[in-house]
């Protein structure tokens, strides 16, 4: 009973994780940019989705839609004030650019986090879930939400990997992220590229956010816990390895759920860290990691 | 050449001497003016419960002010922004104290952050009443140093106090009308729920409530099942609740596990009407102990002060609201019997307080008692009251003097007696 509660649990927690890492590791595979404003983009959407239901009183579809058309909004944001900029100045000497991108998009989403907390206050938001009710699963009394979740997530994930390796824009990227010389040899416009990554990126984070919305809930505190949570699964995976993400995050998922029924709640994250301190001593580049 | 500018006026003697007279009349009289009655004002404006402190504040001394004021003196509110922090109240109190000469603060609903302020009071010799903050500590601190702690005011309920309210109510609505016999605590990791737990712990069972579980859970705790699953798992017939930094999650996820077995309790986000929205309506059948409530006539001026406050900030003030009401109306009334807002004799009237605001008749307990300055609690003075959410609306369900509704729960609870 409490291993199929696990089981199913643990399932949907790292369905989440998966899909909100995915993006974060594309955009550092493809343009080495790590974007340290992903939780905050994340519970951006989640409270625009919430904002728009109970503020605006549009229905939960629009609501969700509102969401991810918002994270699609700040991921360009992102892009376009933060990180082109950095990249293109010719005063910030070139090994100090990722530093520096470093700390400008920190900087930028507690800058989003702070906006949300004055403008709807630090408490907890939750976005009405699309689906309601429960089932029963092995005799664990499951949300239907849960499952929806889940399968959002395994359907967007599935997406993601038909549009790389299935469509030319995709296979850009894919050549993106091993050669960027390569690319621009061939005649493709890097910028281009990036500003697709950048669309991709806002979209994930987007529905990322707003599935997390509708299962537990999200407040402007949670934007550090979502950004440590999605770094520390990427450098679990490998930096830049979308497969290896998607292993991570179960790895992640799961052994905090185990941790969270088994031992306590509050020591939920712990195991994970130390997992993580352990990889990096033993395998620095990840589970998968190329470098 | 320029040629000096010489006003007319001066050019006699007894015109300057006259002058002279007007302008020392005009000063006095600006000197009047100019020295209204200063409240610092430190709370959590991000916070579904906080923010309701400084509009209710600001609300008092309006309605003060267009009367006239106190004897002809204004009452000016000055606010800071906490972000919930200690480290910042702290400033923030230094600076009211130091920079914007408040002749007294009224400061936070947390208890961790009231504990921090409680040694600056001390030490900038200022009084200091907290409308929301509920642990035991508080007013201990008075009782066990009085000469140096009792600038510090507790506005709200011990959590001792507390832990008996929401007893004494689970008696009648529980016990009594539900004939339940068992229950689980669930409350969140902070400095008030300590007290508040030896006091559940001491009184459900008195009452016919078998504690059959205590869990304490982290104020970051993201995701409930697990807490869920092992409460259901002790299967109670309650679960009584302590929590404050939480409560828009696991009321959610509650309703969206449909877990079966009603939750009873403090619940601080549940008191601000805007929790019905913040949860989608998941707060449906959630019990909470408040001090007032929306149309509750707890006493003749909380119906009004809600209607006002309604009207003014669009949504209903948390708990903390009405206490903060209440502090500004009877300091200002401390003010008018000391006759000064000098600071010991701030105290001295504070001390003997016997105001009735929107949250019953305020009182505090004196020197020798154990709780000093926090609000006496029993029949006729304040003994707080049990509302219910039901049908998006916060209702009194508890004490029968002045309850409009019976219980009323969702589809996915098991109540025992059904």
């Amino acid at each position: 009973m409490l291993a199929f509660q696990i089981l199913i649990d643990g399932f949907a927690v790292s369905a989440l994780y998966a899909l909100g890492a995915t993006g974060f590791t594309l955009i550092f595979g493809v343009s080495g940019v790590l974007n340290l404003s992903h939780g905050a983009i994340m519970v951006l959407a989640a409270v625009a989705a919430w904002a728009a239901a109970s503020v605006f009183h549009v229905n939960t579809y629009a609501g969700a839609l509102i969401g991810v058309a918002v994270a699609l909004v700040a991921a360009f944001a992102t892009y376009f004030a933060v990180v082109q900029p950095i990249q293109k100045s010719t005063r910030i000497p070139n090994e100090e650019k990722e530093i520096f991108v470093l700390t400008g998009t920190l900087l930028w989403g507690i800058m989003i986090q702070e906006l949300i907390a004055y403008f709807f206050t630090n408490n907890a938001k939750t976005v009405l879930p699309i689906v309601e009710g429960v089932v029963d699963i092995l005799g664990v009394r499951t949300p239907r939400n849960e499952i929806f979740t889940a399968i959002v997530c395994w359907f967007v994930i599935a997406m993601l990997w038909l549009l790389v390796n299935r469509t030319r824009t995709g296979k850009a990227v894919l050549a993106a992220s091993m050669n960027p010389r390569g690319v621009t040899l061939l005649g493709l416009e890097l910028r281009n590229i990036y500003i697709v990554v950048w669309a991709i990126y806002g979209i994930l984070a987007g529905i990322a956010g707003v599935l997390l919305g509708m299962f537990l809930g999200v407040s402007s505190y949670s934007v550090g816990p979502l950004t440590a949570s999605a770094f520390s699964i990427v450098v679990l995976g490998g930096l830049g390895s979308v497969s290896g993400s998607l292993i991570a995050a179960f790895v992640v998922g799961y052994l905090e759920t185990v941790t969270a029924y088994l031992i306590s709640p509050a020591y939920r994250t712990i195991p994970a860290l130390l997992l993580l301190v352990a990889v990096m001593y033993v395998r620095p580049q990840g589970l998968l990691g190329r470098r | 050449m320029k040629k000096a500018f010489r006003p007319p006026f001066f050019r006699s003697l007894p015109g300057l001497l006259g002058a002279t007279a007007l302008g020392l009349f005009a000063m006095s009289a600006q000197v009047m003016a100019a020295d209204p009655i200063k409240i610092g004002v430190i709370a959590e404006a991000q916070a579904i419960a906080g923010a309701s402190i400084p509009q209710a504040a600001q609300m008092a001394a309006d309605e003060i002010n267009a009367k006239g004021g106190v004897d002809g003196r204004k009452i000016e509110i000055i606010t800071y922004d906490n972000h919930s922090s200690s480290a910042d109240s702290v400033r923030a109190f230094q600076r009211a104290v130091n920079e914007d000469k408040v002749n007294i603060v009224i400061a936070s609903y947390i208890s961790e952050v009231v504990l921090a302020l409680e040694p600056w009071a001390s030490r900038l010799k200022t009084p200091f009443i907290t409308p929301g903050a509920a642990s035991n500590e508080i007013s201990k601190s008075v009782h066990n140093d009085y000469e140096r702690n009792k600038y510090t005011f507790h506005g709200y309920l011990t959590s001792a106090a507390l832990a008996q309210s929401v007893c004494d109510a689970a008696k009648e609505l529980l016990v009594d009308q539900k004939h339940m016999k068992s229950a689980v605590i669930m409350s969140e990791d902070a400095a008030w729920t300590k007290p508040l737990d030896v006091g559940y712990e001491e009184c459900l069972p008195k009452i016919g409530l078998k504690v059959l579980d205590h869990i304490r859970f982290s104020p970051d705790t993201t995701d409930f099942t697990p807490i869920f699953n092992k409460i259901e798992g002790a299967k109670p017939d309650v679960m009584i609740t302590g929590i404050s930094h939480v409560g828009v999650q696991p009321t959610v996820q509650w309703k969206n596990q449909q877990v079966p077995i009603p939750m009873f309790g403090i619940s601080s986000q549940a008191t601000n009407s805007t929790f019905g929205k913040d949860t989608n309506e998941a707060s449906e059948g959630v019990l909470y102990q408040g001090v007032s409530g929306p149309n509750v006539p707890v006493t003749e001026k909380s119906v009004p002060f809600t209607q006002a406050f309604k009207a003014k900030f669009g949504n209903y003030p948390s708990y903390c609201g009405y206490t903060a009401y209440d502090e500004v109306y009877y300091i200002a009334d401390a003010v008018k019997r000391a006759g000064s807002t000098e600071a010991d004799k701030l105290v001295d009237a504070l001390e003997k307080t016997d105001w009735v605001g929107t949250i019953g008749r305020v009182q505090f307990y004196g020197k020798d008692d154990q709780f000093t300055h926090s609000l006496k609690y029993g029949k006729g003075l304040i003994t707080g009251l049990m509302l219910q959410w039901q049908n998006g609306v916060q209702v009194a369900v508890w004490p029968p003097e002045i309850a409009k509704a019976t219980l009323k729960f969702p589809s996915f609870i098991k109540v025992t007696s059904n």
